[in-house]
């Protein structure tokens, strides 16, 4: 099938060369119109154009040869300046993007490389279909008519339409060239996947500035997050379990003085001091099950969310496959994810029933959850999916949602990590 | 009647050894981690285990996974179960053999003295004891779904306190009822779950916590 289907594929990357070339003069003049101001309007705009095919190229390559190539870009800043100071630092940014100077040598050289890699296979087939058409009679056309053309070596000329041993060579060639047309088709399209890497994936200084925006951003929210999970803390400890020691010493001391002046009073105080102590309790497992819930530190993350399944009011079916524990954090952080994703099913789906999968693949924890509810679920409208992205995601790790009007809801997270070996 | 205890926290041990002694049980032996204890349950033999989930040295469910062991080379071991947090998934471990002779409550419930004794007493004679939170966590789930949602505000609580393990006369006594009113009451809700009416009480606590965890 492949074999079939590369040659179209890569004839239509072919197709890509003239886009290619006019984008390419278009930026040229762009820079060219640098010196009267006009190229600085310009520039931006087309070398987004540019990118835009860049992308195309990028996706087409990634389905059909399978070379994955990731943007390169530099991040936009955060912020941009006001007026014609945006207008120039974005110019200058723009130019000052290595990936930019590699995307018009791509333009000026892919018209050219195309022809000898991906699209060259079309050709040939094209060239060997023709030669079949010569031995079938347009030959004999051609030469009745006085004209003289060559297919390969073979003269297609004078007496051509009679000569057995030319129309047989020029099916043998026909053949040749049509077979190595299908046969060379999905080596040269890796070959020009290879060569679309090179120019159209991230240099070692891009791939470096992205990994450091990306790490700067889910250091500064994991840090955030971590200090309000502790001022939460601090709060409920406050509010909660310490004020409630603080009661029952009081009542301790007034029970130390009724004592002896009224025995029943103080019997009925040291009662109410034993409920206030379960209370205290009480209180503290439910911020321990908060912090980090005893089944996930006992067992890991696969019993944990199958105890939360269990407590779960909608009917949620849990499946693992998990040959070791992952880190803690990780652990950690994937339960609370799961936890967060079952609650917004609960309450927003109208699912009935859940499930939930859990297991380790290609050096990836993937959990998928499912519900059978209405789906339309987005990242927006406070459903807190955009908070477990961001929490996973400290962890390299990644949320895909997947939610059609109507249902169902497929959430996927994926967390790379290593696996420790079961506990014996 | 001989125990087997396994509890970490020395202050909470000793607290535990008094109670016990005081209630006329013998100590075989008092453990303060995971291995010791399972070494102690096969040795010993006791008429009851009373054992914390978490344990040294792993500070996991060591105690748990002690028991658990235990009762596969010796079944039906009476083994009472105490933590600072109930888990559905840790119940249903324990009960999964079907054998009986099974606690698990919170260690809140050891404030209660006599309440306490009384769970630890059941559960050696083959009796359960599943804390209420363990129990009303289950019921609320199944109170969704027919036909457990049939049973009236009543049925429910006779319901919950039979899961616990108590026995019909402990139930009259916590709701203020005659004892005729509570049989009453178990036999409609028998009738309404579809479940065989059985007099053994432990039989009958087996067939309600399955029944619940069916849901």
């Amino acid at each position: 099938m492949t074999r079939l289907r590369a040659p179209w594929r890569g004839f239509r990357l072919g197709l890509l060369a003239f886009p290619a070339m006019v984008l390419a003069s278009v930026l040229i003049t762009s820079y060219s119109l640098v010196a009267n101001v006009v190229g600085i309007l310009l520039v931006p705009p087309v070398l987004m154009l540019t990118r835009g095919l860049m992308d195309v190229y990028r996706d087409l390559i990634g389905r059909w040869s399978g070379v994955r190539i990731e943007r390169p870009y530099l991040p936009d800043p955060a912020e941009e300046r006001e007026g014609f100071a945006g207008v120039w630092d974005r110019f200058v940014r723009l130019s000052s993007d290595p990936a930019t100077w590699r995307d018009l040598a791509w333009l000026l050289a892919d018209p050219i490389v195309v022809l000898f890699t991906a699209a060259l296979p079309f050709y040939l087939i094209a060239y060997g279909i023709w030669g079949f058409g010569l031995a079938a009679g347009m030959g004999g056309v051609i030469a009745g008519l006085g004209g003289t053309d060559y297919y390969g070596f073979v003269p297609v000329n004078g007496d051509y339409a009679n000569d057995p041993t030319r129309i047989g060579f020029t099916i043998v060639l026909a053949t040749v060239f049509t077979v190595a047309g299908f046969l060379s088709g999905p080596k040269l399209l890796g070959v020009y996947g290879r060569w679309g890497r090179l120019l159209l994936g991230p240099t070692e200084r891009s791939r470096l500035a992205l990994r450091v925006q990306h790490l700067t951003e889910t250091r500064s929210e994991a840090v955030d997050a971590s200090a309000a999970e502790l001022r939460r803390i601090e709060r409920d400890l406050h509010d909660g379990a310490q004020a409630r020691l603080v009661a029952m010493g009081m009542t301790l001391g007034a029970i130390e003085h009724l004592l002896d002046k009224d025995p029943a009073k103080a019997r009925l105080l040291l009662a109410e001091t034993r409920q206030s102590s379960a209370k205290a309790l009480n209180e503290l497992r439910d911020l321990v099950r908060g912090i980090h819930p005893p089944v996930l530190a006992d067992r890991g993350v696969a019993d944990a969310v199958k105890a939360i399944a269990l407590d779960h009011p909608l009917k949620v079916e849990v499946d693992t496959d998990l040959p070791g524990r992952p880190h803690p954090p990780v652990e950690s952080a994937a339960f609370f994810a799961v936890s967060e994703i079952l609650t917004n099913a609960a309450k927003h789906s109208g699912a009935d029933r859940v499930w939930i999968d859990l297991r380790y693949e290609d050096g990836m924890l993937r959990i998928t959850v499912t519900d059978d509810g209405r789906g339309g679920a987005t990242f927006e409208g406070g459903t807190g999916l955009r908070g477990i992205e961001r929490r996973i995601g400290t962890f390299d790790g990644v949320l895909a949602l997947n939610s059609p009007p109507g249902g169902p809801t497929i959430v996927t997270l994926e967390l790379p990590c290593e696996l420790s070996s079961p506990r014996t | 009647m001989r125990v087997v205890l396994a509890e970490d926290l020395a202050l909470l041990r000793e607290g535990l050894v008094s109670l016990l002694e005081s209630h006329g049980f013998e100590i075989a032996a008092a453990v303060d981690n995971g291995p010791s204890l399972l070494k102690a349950l096969l040795d010993h033999r006791p008429d009851v285990a009373v054992v914390d989930v978490r344990l040294p040295p792993s500070f996991t469910d060591e105690g748990l996974q002690a028991a658990l062991e235990a009762r596969r080379q010796v079944p039906g071991l009476p083994v009472l179960v105490l933590s600072q947090y109930v888990e559905q998934l840790y119940a249903r471990e324990l009960l999964a053999d079907g054998s009986g002779g099974i606690g698990y409550l919170l260690k809140d419930r050891v404030f209660d003295a006599d309440q306490f004794v009384d769970a630890v007493r059941r559960v050696a004679g083959g009796g359960t004891a599943m804390d209420p939170e363990v129990i009303s966590r289950l019921v609320a789930r199944g109170t969704r779904d027919e036909p457990l949602g049939r049973l009236t505000p009543r049925e429910r609580e006779v319901l919950e306190l039979m899961a616990q393990g108590r026995s019909n006369a402990a139930i009259a006594q916590a709701l203020v009822v005659t004892e005729r009113a509570v049989t009453k009451h178990t036999a409609n809700i028998f009738g309404k779950l579809d479940l065989a009416v059985s007099d053994d009480d432990n039989r009958r606590v087996l067939a309600v916590l399955a029944y619940l965890d069916r849901s």
